[in-house]
């Protein structure tokens, strides 16, 4: 191993992330980790009354913020949500107001 | 109709597309289609990066990066090894490209897909330019977008050139040939089924609209992705065994401006230039319709 390439290795297994051969990512689905949340500047309010199920806010959210269990709509998970709107433009039946995100 | 897409979510949130993106959704799409037996070859550009920040992944199903130019080739070898392990019947093999890597840099690799007859999916999501570098234009940016390699300035007025007509390139290779658009679900979901049970290669467009791109409110996706369906900029057809079928037709098609004035790309356009492309944009419609009229095998 070169000097460069053996202080780099020492590096990085200083830091704990000891690479797998490849590059290979062995745990799908972890992005999950990764709270994409904290970029929202305007929130998403759901107005429960107003909403029918349609499920249209469901299949546009680019970011699974929206859940669906059973046919009914879940909370919004504020934990991934981006605030773009999507839902609020898509709902036509007038279900979801964006506000201004309080931090 | 939305509803009867599955619940199951196989695309992890926590990505890091943009806000209002319109390429995860066409992932998520992709997915619930595909099910947990779907392998997905995915060439460099926005999909690969935002989902697979090092060390983790928005993937729960088998995922390989290939470089910008060779996913369809790196596709073309999982289809052959699946068929030596015997489990290529039960596995849908998904090709995910940007429309620089599939117009352009993986044009080449496509093309020998196609020809080499793969069975596979080959789903290009059309942002209609290289977005994960920066807006460059690509073969499937629309004549006038300012992009940063075709900036509107004084004398030039963005790209000079029409948008490549991809699809029927890859139709004359015989593939299973569709357009499809991220503000109809339903009609992509029907398309990856038919693609999925086709025993050869099959090449699904998807307009999906990219705000930071684009240069418009990232609520407004969905919204502009339909108008390019009612003005007929992005129609909804599939070429199946060389014939060629409208899916969907707007009842009175609504003037390109009404499009156009929505995104800043579009913004500079004067009066002529927006005449120029409704031209285009009619004279395409209207080949579209005399060739689906004629009901003739096109390729
Ligand atoms: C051979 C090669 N050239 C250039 C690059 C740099 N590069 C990475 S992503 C990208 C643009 C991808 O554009 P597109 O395929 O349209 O996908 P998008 O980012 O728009 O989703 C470029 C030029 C590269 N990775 N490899
Ligand atoms: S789009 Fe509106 S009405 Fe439909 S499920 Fe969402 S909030 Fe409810
Ligand atoms: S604002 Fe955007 S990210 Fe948030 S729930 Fe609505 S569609 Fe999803
Ligand atoms: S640049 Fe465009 S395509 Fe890329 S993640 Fe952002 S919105 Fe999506």
């Amino acid at each position: 191993m070169s000097g460069k390439k053996a202080s780099r290795a020492a590096a990085t297994e200083k830091k704990g992330k000891v690479l797998e051969i490849g590059a290979v990512v062995t745990n799908p689905g972890s992005s999950f980790e990764n709270k994409t949340g904290g970029w929202r500047a305007m929130r998403p309010v759901w107005n429960k009354e107003k909403c029918t199920q349609c499920m249209i806010c469901w299949m546009f959210c680019p970011d699974m913020a929206i859940p669906q269990k059973d046919g009914k709509r879940g909370e919004t998970n504020f934990d991934f949500c981006k605030g773009c709107g999507i839902c609020k433009s898509e709902c036509v039946f007038g279900a979801i107001t964006m506000e201004k995100e309080k931090k | 109709m939305i509803n009867a897409l599955p619940e199951r979510e196989l695309f992890a949130p926590g990505h890091s597309a943009c806000a209002g993106c319109g390429a995860p959704i066409v992932a998520r799409i992709v997915l619930k289609i595909g099910g947990p037996e779907t392998i997905v070859c995915n060439a460099t550009g926005c999909m690969e990066v935002f989902t697979t920040p090092h060390p983790r992944t928005s993937w729960k199903v088998p995922w390989i990066h290939a470089a910008f130019e060779n996913a369809a080739a790196v596709a073309s070898g999982v289809d052959r090894a699946l068929k030596k392990l015997g489990t290529r019947d039960r596995t849908n093999l998904v090709i995910l490209g940007g429309d620089g890597g599939t117009f352009d840099i993986g044009f080449g690799a496509l093309s020998g897909m196609l020809e080499r007859g793969h069975k596979a999916t080959y789903v290009c999501y059309d942002n209609e330019a290289y977005m994960n570098t920066g807006i460059q234009r690509s073969g499937a940016t629309p004549k006038y977008a300012n992009t940063t390699t075709t900036p509107a300035g004084r004398s030039v007025h963005g790209k000079t050139e029409f948008t490549k007509q991809l699809p029927f390139i890859v139709a004359a290779h015989g593939a299973y040939t569709a357009t499809a658009n991220v503000a109809f679900p339903q009609d992509l979901a029907d398309k990856l089924k038919k693609s999925f049970a086709f025993n050869g290669p099959s090449y699904i467009q998807v307009f999906s609209p990219c705000p930071t791109g684009w240069r418009h409110p990232t609520d407004q996706s969905i919204e502009i992705a339909k108008l390019a369906f009612k003005t007929n900029v992005y129609p909804l057809y599939e070429i199946e065994n060389g014939i060629l079928k409208i899916n969907r037709k707007p009842t009175q098609a609504t003037p390109i401006e009404e499009y156009l004035m929505r995104q800043g790309r579009f913004k500079h356009l004067t009066k002529e230039e927006i005449a120029d492309l409704q031209q285009h944009v009619n004279a395409d419609w209207e080949r579209l319709l005399k060739l689906e009229e004629s009901g003739l095998r096109i390729f």
